[in-house]
């Protein structure tokens, strides 16, 4: 089979593969374990943020709360594990966070799902609640000193090592679970009927009505499970960052949505895959974090970003209109 | 409650039951705190704050006609500030300098219309969905504003510039008359033109439009400009007020203008809203965030409240509509 340009994930590939050319040729140094686990580390939270995403796009909805549920999640659990129970080990706080980013989102779920109301407007709404509720009636201080199992959890590693030239290279043990959280999420997607009713749904709702599929409850599975997946970054955030700030992550919502376009999810639903997926968000970290090597000065990377998305997303559009004006 | 028939009618439109509860918002804001609220002083400020978004909300509705959205209005709106603040640092002299702001006005209002160009071709000629082309644009925009400024804010405009959005004409905030002129100026637009019709048309169903045959492509790159030279007027008003440009300003305005478009009744995928009813979601915002202000509530708890307004007032139309 010849390399279909048609498809979002080839060109990504392309690109990505183009951009560490250029660099390995402008920085011989861009080749090398510390930049690969520098990249990896930079898409661990951002990883999980894309395949939540990605579900709610599968689904023919969309999602913009889920940085504010894991900015609401990290620092709530911070603070509660720190007056209530500082013995819990990470494996509960990891817990934890889970359940109350589902909570919330289930909160998103009932909205969406029991009332019908618009995905965009709910979940614009719930962003402002979330993050309003946080700090008026939370708190607005960061939380430096985490609770010891967030600690704990913040300090273990996959891999450690030294470079040859004396530099230093790690790999949060995050990683994995941002890898455990993509092969669940693909497991639920294609190897269960929960997952082609999520996609039968975003192709039309009135079809899976039809041939049976329980529209609703699909639809409040899909904010439930996002929910906790954003508790579950939230936690991983703020222990990589060794603190919990109330003020992160909200603003990323609309990047990491692009991403996941970008990697070939289609915002009208039911069509997309979760390789395009982590290859959308490979090339956001990429350009974020590496821009530099390519003699490119950091204040142009909003426009490389921006020209990027544009590309990704206009190519496959311009193709479309042309099949389809072809067809007509 | 003597005329019931009055009271269905006015709770039968979106506009009307927003109208209703603006007048509840300021009258339980006015009993809250009846003389500092209403103090003119109190007014006055009111109608200086709101402008820049109620501008931001406009070129949202009209975007939000079509069925589209424009995410790269804040982007717009710094790029524009930044351009303009450029040529009055560099062309300012010894005088008042009223010549060089009505040149940076004009250039400004020009650049907003060209990105509403770009804008306009990668939705209408290129087929991207607004919400990503817009997004795309938008990060551009504000990407040049940063590359020209390095990231840091631009000062020292002469004082003519303060006109814009910092003084009162007839006794009138500035601001607030090209508010309310450019609020009737859509308006009038929307409903007494062939090209208010044929948006609003298309909005409410594209393929229909298409076999009507409209010059969509055309329309749709006029909707883009006017988005953007609306995000140029916001943006003078922001650096006026400010009296200084940067190109991350304002950055909380973006769904701030997409809540007041949503909250105001204009309907996301196209076909249905009116500027009344933004105007009416502008007005209730500022009095709930001018009242809470004054009664000791923190600027976060006004985001909170912000959106269970927007929540409730969804929940609202929804249920008011089933039962029919």
């Amino acid at each position: 089979m010849k390399l279909d340009f048609a498809r979002n994930e080839t060109l990504v590939a392309l690109v990505i593969a183009g951009f560490c050319v250029l660099a390995a040729f402008s920085d011989p140094g861009f080749l090398s374990l510390a930049t690969l686990t520098d990249l990896l580390r930079g898409g661990i939270v951002l990883g999980i943020f894309a395949v939540a995403a990605f579900v709610v796009l599968v689904s023919g909805g969309i999602d913009v709360s889920f940085t504010a549920v894991a900015a609401f999640t990290m620092y709530v659990s911070a603070m509660v594990l720190n007056a209530v129970a500082p013995w819990m080990p990470w494996g509960a706080a990891l817990a934890i966070g889970m359940a109350i980013g589902a909570g919330l989102g289930a909160i998103n779920g009932i909205l969406i799902a029991g009332f019908g109301l618009p995905t965009l407007i709910v979940t614009l709404g719930t962003l402002s609640i979330f993050r309003g509720f946080m700090l008026t009636f939370v708190g607005q201080k960061q939380i430096t000193t985490l609770p010891p199992g967030m600690r704990e959890f913040g300090r273990m590693m996959l891999l450690r090592g030294e470079n040859a030239d004396g530099s230093f290279y790690s790999l949060h043990a995050a990683f994995a679970v941002t890898v455990l959280v993509i092969v669940v999420t693909w497991f639920i997607l294609h190897r269960t009927m929960l997952g082609r009713s999520i996609f039968a749904i975003g192709g039309s709702v009135e079809s899976a009505r039809r041939i049976g599929i329980n529209v609703r409850g699909v639809q409040f599975f899909v904010y439930v499970y996002v929910g906790a997946l954003a508790g579950l970054a939230g936690i991983i955030h703020a222990s990589m960052a060794r603190v919990a700030n109330p003020f992160d992550l909200v603003g990323l919502e609309l990047s990491v949505i692009a991403a996941v376009v970008l990697g070939g999810a289609r915002l009208a639903g039911g069509y997309g895959t979760l390789t395009g997926t982590v290859l959308g968000v490979a090339l956001i970290v990429l350009v974020r974090n590496s821009l530099i090597v390519l003699g490119i000065p950091s204040t142009w990377q909003s426009v490389a970003i921006g020209i990027l998305i544009l590309i990704g997303t206009g190519l496959p559009a311009w193709q479309a209109k042309r099949a389809a004006a072809r067809a007509a | 409650m003597k005329n019931p028939s009055l009271m269905s009618r006015v709770f039968a439109s979106p506009e009307g039951r927003l109208a209703v509860i603006t007048l509840v918002v300021f009258v339980g804001m006015a009993l809250l705190s009846p003389d500092r609220f209403l103090s003119v002083q109190n007014l006055t400020s009111m109608a200086f704050q709101f402008p820049e978004f109620a501008i931001l909300a406009l070129a949202m509705t009209i975007t939000m006609l079509t069925g589209g959205i424009d995410l790269s209005v804040v982007g717009i709106a710094n790029l524009t500030a930044v351009v303009a603040a450029m040529i009055m640092i560099r062309l300012t002299g010894s005088d008042a300098g009223t010549g060089v702001l009505i040149l940076a006005l004009g250039v400004s209002v020009i650049v907003g219309m060209l990105a509403g160009v770009f804008n306009g071709i990668l939705v209408a000629w290129l087929g991207l969905p607004p919400i990503l082309a817009t997004l795309g644009s938008g990060l551009i925009f504000t990407g040049i504003a940063i590359a020209l400024t390095g990231g840091s804010a631009l000062m020292g405009f002469p004082p003519a510039a303060a006109w814009v959005g910092n003084s009162t004409t007839f006794g009138i905030p500035t601001p607030l008359i090209l508010f309310v002129v450019l609020a009737v100026g859509i308006s009038l637009l929307l409903t007494r033109t062939a090209f208010g019709v044929r948006l609003r048309m298309y909005g409410a169903n594209p393929l229909a439009a298409r076999f009507a045959a409209l010059n969509i492509d055309a329309m749709l790159i006029k909707v883009y400009v006017l988005s953007g030279a609306l995000a140029a007027i916001a943006g003078m008003v922001v650096m006026s007020r400010a009296n200084s440009a940067k190109a991350d300003y304002g950055s909380s305005y973006l769904l701030l203008a997409v809540l007041i478009a949503v909250l105001g009744g204009v309907n996301p995928y196209g076909g249905y809203g009116r500027v009344i009813g933004v105007v009416l979601a502008v007005l209730s915002m500022q009095f709930l965030s001018s009242g809470l202000n004054m009664i000791g509530v923190s600027n976060f708890a006004r985001e909170l409240i912000w959106g269970v307004l927007l929540i409730f007032v969804m929940i609202l139309n929804t249920w008011r509509a089933r039962p029919r």
